[in-house]
């Protein structure tokens, strides 16, 4: 492989100089720039038309560049950004309640367990402020008051209301602006769109990206498109464990396959575990249904004080509860981060507190908020999602407590970019869920928006536009060999997985490589518990390429063999999260090592060997990938104990 | 529970279709219509066989990907679901079930119950928007909206993109969907200076991706799982005349227009 003997990237983070909130300032009156006549010459893949993807194709677009636009849905509208329910962060202090850049900077590295860098926690907050402008300027109906301004609620993690929100719907309504503003530029001819076409390799030519390999799913036509630059938008990977609140195609290919060709995966084991989702009461349920985080800013987070208790909720008096969350952790109760509530609703459940058939459940109560407010104000705030919970469950959560339990949700790991988003791998760009860059070890609810929105909007266009400037545009047929070298590869890869010819779904492998996951990669993981996983992968991995059925071959619209790649690939994967795992000996954020906590059962940070990214590089199909770091550096902000108490 | 599916299978585009029966057992009331498919499919490649082809992803209602007619109803009896919310629980045991595609001029099935809803994108691209470029925008709070207004465009832009209207019409229109994006738009301030020459491009862009024209059957808002409300049609044709009667635009696309017909 040619990837096998490349050295270790430098991991230079490219961080502007001077103060921290003159950075981005003054990055951007220093980056490159392509003039207005030049721009057209230069062309521009985007992977994904999420809020990340679309944003950036359209601003891309807008600024001249000529932009292709790959999605595997039929139509971009459709990308899992669409799901986001409770809202996006912004620093407006519309409230008066004393918030700031700084204030939102400070919880967003605070809330990541200082494993994030500074400099780009602090560009997210900044821009933060842009992003809700201009998605107003949109026409985006986000809540308001009855003066006509915009309305806010609180989330995890912080002490001020900063969220803006389109009631349970607000990623479907800020997705539907980001492709509004698309369809305007396909519309102009700016942009190609190729709907149901997956990205199943990138083509690099003397160690830079010049384009990818796509295969039309609705009759498996592979091409090879050239670029001047790609930028993969294609979400996160936490389907990797089977169960989630991920849509189900939401997967790892187009970084992993990125991965392969050289660009480095940074902190691929911090995946979030998001706390409020409906239990799992089924051996065929599909999916996990989040319910948005926003419920708790009115619900309240209890189990019986008694183990094994069969009376239904309602028959249980006030003093029997255990409201754990605000006796656990008093100033910010039931909006404690994510990591600790999932954290702690596991472990009322291990002690035998659960409830449900299942016992993996905790009640999340509107009874009382119901008393206070009234039935009106919580069914402005939250009536979609009682009908969500109602429809799914059967249950109605105006009489009787909602049963939630956490469920993978968000990675905070991707592709390892510097502060302009770009990878390892020249010309190859990472955006929104696809790269590590801005949560640290666990991500803040109404960040994820935020962050998808500030890379697609604000950052990516000028930053790329940096790159290009220094390089002529590419000729057409500048990268047939490496083209043909790639295309080849990904037609031997399918015809491998036709060839099988087993008996078993694939779906049956994708669910067992999810328990394995969730057990040993999960909401807790040991030493002992990674190191199994490590000799389970393989052995599963090796059944799977002798017993699944892919039903047909590659040349036709296969539903099957489109998820036997992208199992594959999470097959591969996981090897790489467990290992990362394995390898960082302490317990940070979302990653809660056994071995590394305090007394009282909360995590133990341990700055002095683990402040850092850890970035994986591929070494070869059988070989272990590789370690490197990056330090991060706290120069505004000391790194303390996360005390939420 | 236990049931007999009458499932519609086409291998392609330009290929017949016919319906093919499949008894599925055991199955338990808390799974979804779509994880019962799973279930069935799941078997059918155990036995080799090709599994059906369905449009799915989010399956939390949101999405839109999700399209089936399930006993001649897009997205089966229940009011206000998308077929990926619905469940076993609402059908009663041991009954027949029909499933087939959206069947719509403007929606060609490609493969079993996947149709082509590009025509749905055309239309938005045609005007579907607010021509603001990013950096643009002045503060937020620049301009108030009323909150009866942001509720009611709130209401439009609920519009998940299913294409259920269209399938259940029997002109196979797409004025719910189309009065959905052209009503939030209207109403949000943000939209007014583009208004009238947005609802005379979507209007075109309809007509041109082969949607019919509305007779006010109402069977669109019956079957939208959004509920988006009836009223967002009368308030098209009523932004559509007052552009129509108003717009330069108009003339200036009505003109070439009549040349190709």
């Amino acid at each position: 492989m040619a990837v096998a003997d490349m050295d270790i990237p430098a991991f230079d983070p490219r961080i502007p100089d001077g103060p921290l909130a003159d950075k981005w300032q003054r990055h951007r009156a220093e980056v490159r720039l392509v003039s207005p006549t030049n721009k057209r010459r230069y062309r521009v893949i985007v992977v994904g038309s999420g809020l990340a993807g679309a944003a950036a194709a359209a601003s891309l677009a807008e600024l001249g560049y000529q932009v292709d636009c790959f999605t595997f849905h039929d139509s971009p509208r459709r990308a899992h950004s669409v799901a986001a329910q409770g809202g996006i962060n912004a620093a407006k202090n519309y409230r008066n309640d004393g918030d700031s850049v700084e204030r939102l900077f400070r919880d967003t590295l605070k809330g990541g367990d200082y494993r994030s860098r500074e400099a780009n926690v602090y560009r997210l907050a900044e821009i933060s402020n842009q992003i809700i402008d201009h998605c107003v300027a949109q026409g985006i109906p986000f809540a308001r008051d009855y003066a006509g301004y915009l309305d806010n609620r609180s989330f995890g993690g912080a002490q001020v209301a900063r969220t803006f929100y389109a009631r349970g719907q607000t990623g479907q309504q800020l997705l539907l602006g980001a492709y509004g503003a698309l369809s305007r530029q396909i519309h102009g001819g700016q942009v190609r769109l190729h709907t149901r076409t997956e990205m199943l390799d990138l083509v690099v030519e003397d160690g830079r990206a010049t384009g990818i390999i796509s295969r039309r799913l609705t009759d498996g036509h592979i091409e090879h498109h050239g670029a001047d630059a790609v930028v993969l938008a294609s979400g996160g990977y936490s389907n990797i464990y089977y169960l989630s609140t991920n849509a189900l195609a939401s997967n790892v290919t187009a970084t992993y396959r990125a991965y392969r060709r050289g660009a480095w995966f940074a902190n691929p084991s911090f995946t979030q575990i998001h706390p409020t989702c409906i239990p799992a009461v089924e051996d065929h349920q599909s999916k996990l249904t989040l319910m948005s985080e926003s419920l708790r800013n009115d619900g309240r987070i209890w189990v019986p004080q008694a183990m094994h208790e069969e009376r239904r909720p309602a028959e249980i008096p006030e003093a029997e509860r255990d409201y754990y969350l605000e006796r656990m952790y008093p100033a910010y109760g039931n909006l404690s981060p994510r990591d600790i509530s999932s954290r702690a609703a596991k472990s009322v459940c291990d002690q035998g507190r659960g409830v449900g058939p299942s016992g993996h459940g905790v009640y999340l109560d509107f009874a009382e908020a119901i008393g206070r407010l009234g039935r009106r104000v919580i069914n402005d705030r939250y009536g979609n999602l009682f009908e969500m919970y109602q429809r799914i469950t059967g249950e109605d959560p105006w009489h009787t407590p909602m049963r939630i339990y956490p469920a993978a949700h968000y990675s905070m790991g991707g592709l390892w970019v510097d502060y302009d988003l770009m990878t390892t791998v020249p010309g190859l760009f990472a955006i929104g869920e696809a790269n590590f860059s801005d949560h640290g070890a666990n991500r803040l609810g109404a960040s994820a928006l935020m962050q998808g929105l500030a890379d697609g909007y604000f950052i990516l266009p000028q930053t790329l536009g940096h790159f290009l400037a220094a390089r002529p545009p590419l000729t057409a047929d500048h990268n047939s060999a490496a083209g043909a070298e790639a295309r080849a590869a990904v037609e031997a890869r399918l015809a491998r997985l036709v060839a099988v010819g087993g008996r078993t779904p694939v779906e049956t492998f994708h669910r067992r490589l999810g328990e394995l996951m969730w057990e040993h990669c999960g909401m807790s993981r040991s030493r002992a518990g990674l190191q199994q996983a490590l000799v389970e992968i393989p052995a599963l991995r090796d059944e799977f390429w002798s017993g699944i059925c892919v039903c047909g071959g590659s040349a036709e619209f296969n539903v099957v063999l489109e998820k036997a790649g992208r199992v594959a690939d999470y097959l591969e994967f996981a090897e790489v999260m467990v290992r990362d795992a394995l390898e960082r000996e302490e317990s940070c954020g979302a990653h809660f090592r056994t071995e590394h906590q305090t007394a009282d059962g909360e995590p133990r940070r341990e700055d002095a060997s683990f402040s850092h990214v850890a970035a994986w590089g591929f070494r070869g199909d059988g070989v272990a990938a590789q370690r490197a770091i990056e330090p991060l550096h706290f120069e505004h902000l000391q790194p303390a104990v996360r005390n939420y108490r | 529970m236990e049931f007999t599916l009458h499932i519609w299978r086409q291998h392609g585009a330009a290929e017949h279709g016919a319906f093919v029966t499949y008894p599925v057992r055991g199955i338990s009331p808390d799974l979804s219509f779509l994880e019962m498919l799973d279930i069935l499919n799941e078997e059918l490649v155990g036995r080799g066989e090709a599994p059906i082809a369905f449009d799915h992803d989010c399956r939390e209602g949101i999405c839109g990907s999700c399209a089936m007619v399930i006993n001649g109803d897009p997205h089966g009896p229940l009011p206000g679901t998308t077929t990926c919310q619905l469940y076993m629980r609402h059908f009663q045991n041991a009954t027949d079930i029909t499933v087939e595609p959206w069947r719509a001029r403007a929606f060609p099935v490609l493969r079993d119950l996947i149709v082509d809803r590009s025509a749905l994108d055309s239309v938005i691209q045609a005007g579907g928007y607010v021509s603001v470029n990013t950096g643009a925008a002045p503060d937020a709070h620049a301009i108030t909206v009323a909150k009866q207004a942001a509720d009611a465009a709130f209401e439009a832009a609920a519009c998940i993109g299913c294409g259920a209207c269209v399938a259940a019409c029997p002109n196979g229109a797409a004025m719910l969907f189309t009065a959905a994006k052209v009503a939030q738009l209207a109403i949000m301030p943000q939209g007014r200076p583009e208004r009238s020459r947005r609802v005379i491009g979507m209007v075109e862009a309809m007509d041109d991706a082969g949607f019919g024209n509305c007779t006010n059957h109402y069977a669109c808002t019956e079957a939208c799982p959004k509920q988006i409300p009836l009223r967002f049609i009368a308030q098209l044709n009523r932004e559509f005349l007052s552009a129509a009667l108003s717009s330069r635009e108009f003339v200036e696309l009505a003109r070439p227009h009549a040349h190709e017909e």
